[in-house]
């Protein structure tokens, strides 16, 4: 049989010899490469004390963002909701209002949206798909749960805070998300 | 005496038409690609066309009597083919180039407001740009705008998404018979507007909303509901003492969202329906349903429609002697969408509907006894006044 790769050896089945069979140079010789790691730098770190940073490009949990006066951006149009693969986006519509024009940003907003976390694939097409910036995927990822229940993530889990009233928090949550958009 | 067919060649297709008939008509009578796209020519309306010039197309020779060319670009939709005539559109780039420069005036006014709009998924101009038009616009000075005001209790006039192609209006004047609204000032100037304020109340007058290519007229009682490509249509009918009754259904699960007349291939009614079937008869009950619309299959209103779907058989409480299976969770109980009626509101919600009153009911606070929203002084983009 032709061999796939060339790294492959063949099993030595000769008799041990009498270096060999005395076991203990062996021994002190695996020893010793487990000792030496001890001197060697750590390969895990202790989360959740420490955190490694994710990748630019990571895609985590949603956020719906709010422009600089702190109104929602999204506007229902639907476009994430068909984009998305595994049809985890649901949304109704509500009209604006007079005297609502500091909470949302146009004339249509999202009164529900939702998003199903367990359908969810964190594909990041919903952000491609969405005309206002409303959506973005963030450095995150979804909290674990102790039920389904809490996977279904409500528009008031998804917003992010308000950068007038709270603005260290929407910094934090901001991050690096919308940063090369011009 | 039976009169003598003409030849036309359309993008060197050639087709035999009865004298009279338009090249725009020749070309539909051709089908495919070779159709120029029309915003303001409407088949059904006498007088219609000739407005928007979307559907120029080149005459390389006028008859096979004078072959010589036609000096300029014709909109086809208004003139008249000739024994011998020889039109090309798609496979004449000056056509395309033209039309090109004929959706950017288009959009030089129009608003990028697709994703609040009602008509989006289903505008004509939305598949014009983006079929002809650039991806960009030139346009740097302030677009002209006015407020939007209800003419009568079920339609909506957003003048800002207008592109005054009169359909609307000879829509009034030969189905509904009786005009109340018309084009008002010219020029920059010009918008549709009811004359005195007028609400339009004729029976027929709800059919405005479906001639409309853009989002300039549209459903008050759909307004915001769902967006048109997350509801599945459907052909339903109902004896109707006014009309003839064949509508199509908009519908989101048993909810009937919106109700509108059927349209042909080229977006055109198919028979014009009344105001009670388009906005009074919400309720499956009131339809005997057809079967769902077939739709180009490109459509965005498809998306997540799928046809011949078999559904797999629960076997479950076969195989496990009777017994239900255990739902982890049902996402009904969970979920607040479609925890309200829309179809039984009569216009957009609020934040009201979903907090408690059920049937709040958004309001247009423009008054039109007051002249407030018609923009009265004027739709100059110069005059800092506009609203």
């Amino acid at each position: 049989m032709q061999a796939l790769t060339k790294r492959s050896k063949q099993v030595d089945r000769r008799p041990m010899t009498a270096m060999e069979k005395m076991y203990l140079p062996s021994i002190i010789k695996g020893m010793g490469i487990t000792f030496s790691h001890l001197f060697k730098k750590k390969p895990t770190i202790n989360y959740p004390e420490q955190q490694r940073p994710f990748s630019a490009v990571f895609r985590g949990v949603q956020i719906l963002n709010r422009d600089e006066e702190g109104r929602e951006r999204c506007t229902a149009c639907g476009l994430c909701a068909v984009a998305c693969p595994a049809e985890a986006i649901t949304m109704e519509a509500a009209e604006r209002q007079p005297g609502e024009e500091n909470l949302y940003r146009e004339e249509k907003y999202a009164a529900k949206y939702e998003i199903n976390m367990l359908r969810c694939i964190f594909c990041g097409f919903c952000e491609e798909a969405c005309p206002k910036d409303a959506i973005y995927l963030t450095q995150t990822f979804t909290p674990a749960n102790y039920g389904r229940e809490g996977f279904i993530y409500k528009k008031e889990d998804l917003l992010i805070p308000n950068p007038v009233t709270q603005p260290e928090e929407y910094a934090k949550a901001k991050g690096t998300i919308g940063k090369d958009i011009k | 005496m039976e009169q003598k067919l003409l030849k036309v060649t359309i993008d060197n297709i050639t087709v035999e038409v009865e004298p009279g008939t338009t090249i725009l008509m020749a070309a539909r009578k051709i089908g495919g690609d070779v159709v120029p796209p029309a915003m303001c020519f409407y088949s059904k309306l006498q007088g219609s066309g000739g407005k928007c010039r979307t559907c120029l197309v080149k005459v390389a020779a006028g008859s096979a009597a004078d072959p010589r060319p036609m000096p300029k670009l014709v909109a086809s939709c208004r003139t008249a083919v000739m024994d011998g005539m020889v039109v090309e559109n798609i496979t004449n780039p000056a056509v395309l180039e033209a039309r090109k420069g004929v959706v950017e005036f288009l959009l030089i006014n129009h608003p990028l407001d697709c994703p609040v709009c009602d008509q989006a998924g289903e505008c004509d101009l939305q598949d014009l740009s983006y079929e002809h038009g650039s991806e960009v616009t030139r346009y740097e000075f302030k677009r002209r705008t006015f407020q939007r005001i209800d003419i009568g209790p079920y339609i909506q006039l957003h003048m800002t998404r207008c592109i005054l192609c009169y359909r609307c209006v000879y829509t009034a004047d030969q189905v509904a018979g009786n005009r109340e609204h018309g084009v008002m000032d010219r020029g920059d100037h010009a918008q549709i507007a009811t004359y005195i304020q007028k609400a339009l109340g004729n029976e027929f007058i709800g059919n405005v909303i479906d001639v409309c290519p853009v989002g300039a007229l549209t459903d008050r009682t759909f307004r915001f509901k769902n967006r048109v490509w997350f509801t599945k249509p459907v052909d339903a009918h109902r004896d109707c003492p006014t009309c003839k009754g064949k509508v199509r259904l908009w519908m989101r699960g048993d909810d009937v969202l919106r109700v509108t007349a059927r349209k042909d291939q080229w977006g055109e009614v198919e028979d014009w329906i009344c105001n009670e079937c388009r906005f009074e008869k919400k309720k499956v009950s009131d339809w005997v349903i057809e079967g769902p619309t077939r739709l180009d299959r490109h459509s965005v209103i498809n998306a997540g429609h799928y046809v011949n779907v078999v559904k797999p058989k629960e076997t479950f409480t076969s195989v496990m002697d009777g017994r239900q299976p255990k739902l982890l969770m049902d996402i009904h109980s969970i979920s607040d969408v479609n925890t309200v009626d829309l179809n039984e509101i009569q216009g957009p919600a609020t934040g009201q509907t979903f907090n408690g009153n059920q049937m709040a009911v958004g309001h247009n606070p423009t008054d039109l006894k007051a002249g407030k929203g018609a923009n009265p002084k004027g739709t100059d983009s110069t005059n800092p006044e506009t609203p």
